[in-house]
């Protein structure tokens, strides 16, 4: 029995859908470029009755996901939406929602920050986020952002973890772009591999509570430490829930996605949207001799270690694809730094090569990664070893 | 438990006698916030959720891992209290709407704040709340300062007083500007129900929790909440100083219900002069005479002002 109707969808709407078919009790969400689609299509969906939910029209991002954490403190299952400024309006408010164990799921149509203001795509928003003990995982395409929402709730509820989950994807290079996407006809299976749970603890006057108490540096630490192995469980559970997704709905992603990697001396290693872009790429170097393939982190939080080291077992060299900058870091790609680090500390030396791209959304074609791999190649036949992340294209 | 069929209070003895408020809270030894939440819980009953901003009241009553909370109690941080209470009367609907909590039970959502977290980081919280219209009622304890961070002049803060950012010095005494009128700035909002309380005259502060419970929409509770640290007077003397802020007319209680019905609850047909309350606070010390002159010509202005609005003389003049 096909469940599923497959139909055009931005990512924008796919992470609309998603959350139309989980059920969602209370959506709290304000508009912002280009993340806004999402509350319009969840508003039609209350609007024309398809979802039953209260929808609270914040005045400001920063009440948004006040109100999440209100309304999922009362144990509704809660969602909203945002991007850039407005994530970082949230940015106070992300730590509170995980510190409380809040299972709120937020989509992010990953955009640059001011200043200059920017609409368009990059991931310093997400980056920014990278301490707040929010499971974030980043699509790379419509399916996977409705697939990834549902899983979101998955993970995010279950007891052993009860942290908040982001799902992340390209601004508009996604967030605007249509692509065919199965969504459920009916919810009635979604639900079946997410149902309503309102048993985890929270504010009923049959049962009172105090929330948010605030905690001395006798007892910080340990609430702290909870959070840790809270994030440590999501890894597993994380795990679990995307291979029962696929068991029952013929799709998993797994933690780090690879394309053409067993033979593959060189991997180009990115997230998001431009993954699609790197397996063009591979494929137009595979057809002039070049041994390359593609790696694609998924999970950002917990860092998937374990898929990532497993992938590049048999790669010498990466190339590292990144769209944010972290201004003065050891390195300043963001992404090549955890790559590093989880590699460094299994004593796996393979030289990493970090190019940042796409910032503030400037194009990065098939071409220029095509050139990013020369470039790299280049590096690599002579020996030379990067220390620091090279701005691609940038007018110096 | 909280119900249209409730009377109206004529004396403490009407006051329900179950305690909601638990002793054993570190508020300072005379704070008055401890006896206006615990005749606000009797008033609002077990059926009951409490959204707490940062501030004294909540740093005081829920020091991990105890709590002075036997209702079901929240506290996020400092300026999204009314947001918080959005969502929780938000979460509450919808899961009436769908059967996981009783449909035909009523829960009362109340956010309790100080005016640092009310009037000025909170403010934009706050109107976003009254205007989206949730059931939620609003109760503001004003001491006029940022007292839970060591006395910082906040926009609640009246004229001329001293504050640790508004010191005494050879240039500057005091705050120079007005204090901000929150209240009215809430009624413009057009909500079902907006008053103004104060402890000393606990029976109308209780009946005003009682009326902002019942309204269908957003109701706010302004109570006036003198301060033994900040304000500079002994402990013991709270209530006196409470009183004398009515007494002068420096706090007029009054509600407007619906936007339309505007009553002083408690007239004052014989006023006294501001300096009797003035005079009996550290804050004001520095006050000369015509420093207190100034500001009783502030509020023979208000009094004037109040007493058109009710359409007769509710505030008579200075007798003492």
């Amino acid at each position: 029995m096909d469940i599923w109707e497959r139909i055009p969808l931005t990512s924008n709407y796919a992470a609309a859908y998603a959350a139309k078919d989980a059920d969602i009790d209370v959506v709290a969400a304000y508009p912002i470029t280009p993340q806004t689609p999402v509350v319009e299509k969840v508003a039609e969906f209350i609007a024309n009755g398809e979802l039953n939910a209260e929808m609270i029209h914040v005045e400001s991002e920063h009440s948004a996901l006040s109100a999440c954490i209100g309304a999922s403190a009362t144990g509704a299952r809660t969602f909203t939406a945002t991007s850039s400024q407005g994530l970082e309006l949230m940015h106070e408010m992300l730590y509170i929602a995980s510190g409380m164990r809040l299972p709120i799921v937020m989509a992010i149509a990953a955009r640059a920050l001011s200043a200059p203001i920017n609409i368009w795509c990059d991931y310093s928003d997400m980056f920014a986020t990278r301490d707040s003990s929010w499971i974030t995982m980043i699509a790379s395409t419509a399916q996977e952002v409705y697939d990834s929402i549902i899983q979101a709730y998955k993970v995010a509820e279950n007891p052993e973890v009860l942290l908040p989950s982001m799902v992340v994807y390209d601004g508009f290079i996604m967030s605007h772009t249509y692509e065919p996407v199965n969504v459920a006809k009916d919810r009635a299976p979604i639900l079946e591999y997410i149902p309503k749970n309102y048993s985890r603890p929270r504010l009923d006057p049959d049962n009172p509570i105090t929330f948010g108490a605030i905690a001395d540096p006798n007892w910080y630490y340990e609430f702290k430490y909870q959070q840790v192995i809270a994030m440590k469980n999501a890894y597993e559970v994380l795990s679990k829930a995307d291979e029962e997704f696929g068991k029952r709905f013929g799709r998993s992603y797994g933690f780090v996605e690879t394309y053409r990697i067993d033979d593959a001396e060189t991997a180009i290693v990115t997230y998001g949207g431009l993954y699609g872009t790197v397996r063009e790429v591979v494929d137009i170097l595979r057809e002039k001799g070049a041994k390359v393939g593609g790696i694609k982190i998924r999970v950002f939080r917990p860092f998937p270690h374990k898929e990532l080291v497993d992938s590049v077992k048999n790669v010498k060299h990466l190339i590292v694809l990144d769209r944010a900058i972290s201004f003065g870091g050891a390195l300043e790609g963001p992404m090549a730094m955890e790559i590093l680090t989880t590699l460094r500390l299994r004593s796996i030396d393979v030289d990493l090569y970090n190019y940042i791209v796409g910032i503030g959304q400037r194009s990065v074609t098939e071409l220029d990664i095509i050139n990013i791999y020369y470039h790299a190649s280049k590096l690599i036949e002579k020996g030379v070893r990067l220390t620091e992340s090279i701005y691609w294209g940038v007018r110096e | 438990m909280s119900s249209p069929s409730i009377p109206i209070y004529k004396s403490l003895f009407d006051l329900p006698r179950e305690e909601y408020f638990a002793p054993g809270h570190g508020l300072c030894a005379g704070c008055l916030v401890g006896p206006i939440v615990r005749i606000l819980l009797k008033v609002a009953g077990p059926n009951t959720i409490v959204v707490t901003p940062t501030g004294c009241l909540e740093v005081s009553t829920t020091l991990y891992p105890y709590t002075s909370w036997r209702v079901p109690w929240i506290h996020v941080a400092f300026e999204n209290a009314a947001a918080v209470a959005s969502g929780i009367e938000a979460a509450i609907k919808s899961l009436q709407k769908k059967s996981v909590i009783d449909s035909s039970r009523k829960i009362n959502v109340i956010a309790i704040g100080g005016d640092g977290g009310t009037v000025d980081i909170g403010f934009q919280a706050l109107s976003g709340m009254l205007e989206r219209g949730h059931r939620v009622m609003y109760v503001l304890y004003d001491n006029e300062a940022y007292m839970n961070t060591g006395i910082q002049r906040s926009g609640a803060t009246p004229i001329m007083a001293w504050t640790t950012t508004t010191p005494i010095g050879k240039v500057l005494k005091g705050k120079l500007q007005t204090k901000k009128p929150i209240a009215e700035i809430v009624a413009a909002h057009r909500v079902p129900y907006v008053a103004t309380a104060n402890p000393a005259y606990y029976i109308d502060m209780a009946n005003k929790f009682r009326k902002g419970l019942l309204v269908d929409g957003p109701s706010f509770i302004h109570v006036i909440q003198p301060c033994t640290t900040g304000w500079r007077f002994d402990p013991r003397y709270g209530i006196k100083i409470s009183r004398l802020a009515t007494e002068t007319a420096m706090w007029i209680n009054w509600e407007l219900e619906n936007n339309e019905v505007f009553r002083v609850t408690v007239p004052v047909p014989k006023r006294k002069h501001v300096k009797h309350y003035l005079r009996a606070q550290g804050r004001f010390a520095h006050l000369t005479d015509e420093d207190i002159n100034v500001i009783q010509k502030y509020v023979d202005k208000e009094v004037e002002r109040i007493n058109k609005l009710v359409g007769k003389e509710v505030i008579g003049p200075v007798v003492e």
